[in-house]
């Protein structure tokens, strides 16, 4: 049944007035109270300082608007009788829908795969294409990694850029003092993370929920200040310059005789290290999403998952959870570390202003937009955010407005996130996916 | 009332809990059996639970000692060893009054969870299983085949694939025995292993048990309250009221005992001076 048949056939559908009337009030009273400050008045520069102007009229608009639209609400979506629901999807398209959408994921990984290891040679790509690209597949990668301490294991770790900054100042940092190469410094730059993920792990193991964020979100400012504030060794707010790039294997990106160019007999071209750049971040996104879905099926993955769902009945059947949290910080942050040294040796220049909690942030974003534990629902969330980001780059100031916006409806939408189902790790006969409401979200949320 | 245990597989000796100024265990002493089903039973409040997190390392006893003795002479002091330890290095399972299973978890799942210990050494704690070296897959191959046996046992295997919290709440019990017996205790401890079963599950809960017992060769220690099953497949039944120890003995001594009879069923004023005679009685007798 269409939701218009189900509408007109419904008997008593009636408004009721009064109660009508005194919502419109308290709606235009609201919306004055909000409008009226903000659309009304208006500051502008005049001779001498701040002037002051009015814009009544609009004001007026945007408030008579608000009541309207309540107005059309109620007419054609709250009258009808009580108990029940105010909109609602008819069954068949809700089934219907996830029928599709289980379709699609199938298809969906493989051909976000085949997509992205062409796109760099798609006759449309530019620099600036690839530039985007280069930052989402950054994020992606954080994101799958973010994703095995939220998502598989449970714990909300609000300061996981902490491990982005040290990744990124162990190999900065490397190089500057012993000039070690990049390929020497990615594997370092991941243990280091990793290592602070478990000098993190201990002090945050005896706490739960809202306790263990704020102690996260703690650990990641600490690191912050100590870059900024530890001048002779990390440059303080000035940063890191002159981070050695990346090298084919041990061949140079430049223009003379050994370079990558006249090596490999093609023409020179500054495009060729941004290409080189593209499957890097690609190969080591590869690689995270691989190593991922391969622990989820050890013991170790299942022991992470069995700590989001109950710590206690986790240690009624022997699991330390000590080592099963801090294995999930370590290979979290791992996959942060390389993140982190990727992205120094993109920019060339690191500071402390690149780490900031509004990266976390986003980060943890991406992973509960796309859908917790879910590895194809951060591809999506990615390309949504820091896609949406660019594409609204016009809009200057109502950005923010738009994307804060997007993400409430986004949210209502799906409270889980897009992908919000769990495919078990092993099965008997048949993979059946396990419906998000039973999912726990594990500690703090 | 002395009734002997040649082979323990637990003994507690003068266990006492206090949490502030409540004395929640007082200086309780119990053995239980090798192959026995021993069961724990008394009036709501009387500090069932309380033994069970000491035995099982939730609790830390404020005094006394707790000893699981294994059949080749091993003895380990639970009150010691932290909780995770119990069931890995002591071998003492348990479930719990208020299930808890892995609930986005498949039933196989859960059962594979219940097996990490193993099979984490045999992935080399990890490191051998990403690589997927075949010590780690004839492993994971063992450890199917005994979630697999469990589910036949218990009659899951039609729900292998679904999550825990999909399966009813009798099937929910079975699962949480059945992940237990995953870790291949030499004891398992049952909170109410019976609460919220109609008559007919909780016959098929008697069957398991007993199964258990015979076939796997696996103490049981059990808090219930249904006394069919308590009465039904128990050798031995210790009686707590008020954190202490009224009585201890074959299911048919406990029936008999006036003690029991009122605490359970509670007593007019008039008549305590009347039972504690009798209880006196029986005590010396």
């Amino acid at each position: 049944m269409t939701e218009m048949t189900n509408s007109s056939a419904r008997p008593g559908r009636h408004l009721d007035v009064p109660r009508v009337a005194k919502d419109l009030v308290v709606t235009a009273l609201i919306a004055t109270a909000i409008f009226g400050s903000t659309i009304a008045f208006r500051t502008v520069s005049a001779a001498g300082g701040l002037g002051l102007t009015t814009r009544f009229d609009v004001a007026f608009y945007v408030i008579a608007a608000v009541v309207v639209g309540r107005l059309l609400l109620w007419i054609f979506f709250w009258s009808k009788p009580a108990g029940e629901p105010a909109v609602e999807i008819p069954a068949g398209i809700k089934s219907g829908f996830a029928h599709v959408a289980a379709r699609l994921g199938k298809i969906f990984g493989p051909a976000m795969l085949i997509i992205a290891l062409v796109f760099p040679f798609l006759p449309f790509t530019d620099r600036y294409l690839l530039d985007l690209s280069i930052l989402i597949l950054t994020y992606v990668m954080l994101g799958w990694g973010l994703n095995i301490v939220v998502g598989l294991a449970g714990l909300l770790d609000l300061g996981y850029v902490a491990f982005y900054a040290i990744g990124a100042y162990s190999y900065a940092l490397l190089a500057q003092y012993f000039g070690f190469s990049f390929w020497m410094c990615l594997p370092l730059a991941g243990i280091l993370a990793a290592f602070w993920g478990i000098i993190l792990g201990f002090p945050v193991l005896r706490l739960r929920g809202d306790y263990l964020a704020i102690v996260t979100l703690a650990f990641g400012e600490i690191i912050r200040v100590v870059l900024l504030n530890w001048y002779k060794f990390t440059g303080g707010p000035d940063g890191l310059s002159g981070i050695p790039r990346p090298s084919f294997f041990g061949i140079p990106f430049n223009r003379g005789e050994d370079g990558f160019a006249e090596i490999f007999g093609l023409e020179y071209s500054s495009i060729h290290r941004i290409v080189f750049m593209y499957f890097l971040i690609l190969a080591l996104a590869l690689i995270t999403n691989f190593v991922t879905n391969r622990l989820r099926r050890l013991p170790i993955g299942r022991a992470w998952e069995a700590l989001r769902e109950d710590e206690i009945a986790c240690r009624s059947l022997g699991l330390n959870t000590t080592s099963v949290k801090l294995t999930a910080f370590a290979t979290g942050g791992m996959f942060a570390g390389f993140a982190g040294s990727f992205f120094a040796t993109r920019q060339g220049f690191i500071s402390p202003e690149s780490f900031t909690f509004i990266e976390s942030a986003l980060i943890l974003a991406i992973v509960v937009l796309g859908g917790m534990g879910s590895q194809v629902g951060v591809v999506i969330a990615s390309i949504v955010m820091i896609g949406g980001f660019e594409v609204f780059r016009e809009a200057e100031q109502y950005r923010m407005l738009i994307f804060g916006l997007a993400m409430v409806v986004i949210m209502i939408w799906r409270p889980r996130g897009l992908i919000s189902t769990r495919i078990p790790s092993i099965f008997l006969k048949e993979k059946k996916a396990v419906s998000a409401d039973m999912v726990s979200q594990g500690e703090g949320h | 009332m002395a009734h002997l245990i040649d082979d323990p597989i637990l003994t507690v000796e003068h266990l006492n809990m206090r949490f502030g100024g409540l004395l929640a265990v007082d200086d309780l002493s119990f053995s239980a059996g090798r192959r026995d089903i021993t069961a724990l039973i008394g009036p709501n409040g009387a500090g069932k639970t309380t033994v069970f997190n000491c035995i099982t390392g939730f609790y830390k006893p404020t005094e006394g000692r707790i000893t699981a003795h294994h059949e080749g002479g091993e003895k380990y002091l639970l009150e010691r060893m932290d909780d995770f330890k119990i069931p890995k290095v002591a071998k003492v399972a348990r479930t719990f009054q208020n299930i808890r299973l892995f609930g986005g978890m498949t039933v196989l799942e859960n059962l594979m969870v219940g097996q990490h210990n193993t099979l984490m050494i045999a992935s080399n704690f990890t490191f051998g299983g990403i690589f997927g070296l075949s010590g780690y897959k004839r492993a994971e191959k063992e450890a199917l085949e005994l979630a697999e046996y469990w589910m036949e046992q218990t009659g899951l295997t039609y729900r292998a694939d679904d999550a825990a919290s999909d399966l009813p709440y009798g099937e929910q019990r079975k699962l949480e025995i059945a992940r237990a017996m995953c870790t291949k205790p030499k004891l398992l401890c049952l909170d109410e292993p019976a609460a919220g079963l109609n008559p007919r599950e909780s016959e098929e809960l008697n069957k398991l048990l007993l199964f258990i017992r015979k076939e796997r060769d696996t103490g049981i220690l059990l808090i219930e309250h249904d006394m069919n099953v308590v009465m039904g497949i128990s050798d031995h039944i210790i009686v707590l009221d008020y954190g202490k120890k009224i009585a201890d003995g074959t299911p048919e001594e406990i029936r008999n005992d006036p003690s029991v009879i009122a605490a359970y069923l509670g007593v007019a004023d008039e008549e305590v001076e009347e039972v504690e005679h009798e209880i006196e009685e029986g005590a010396s007798s």
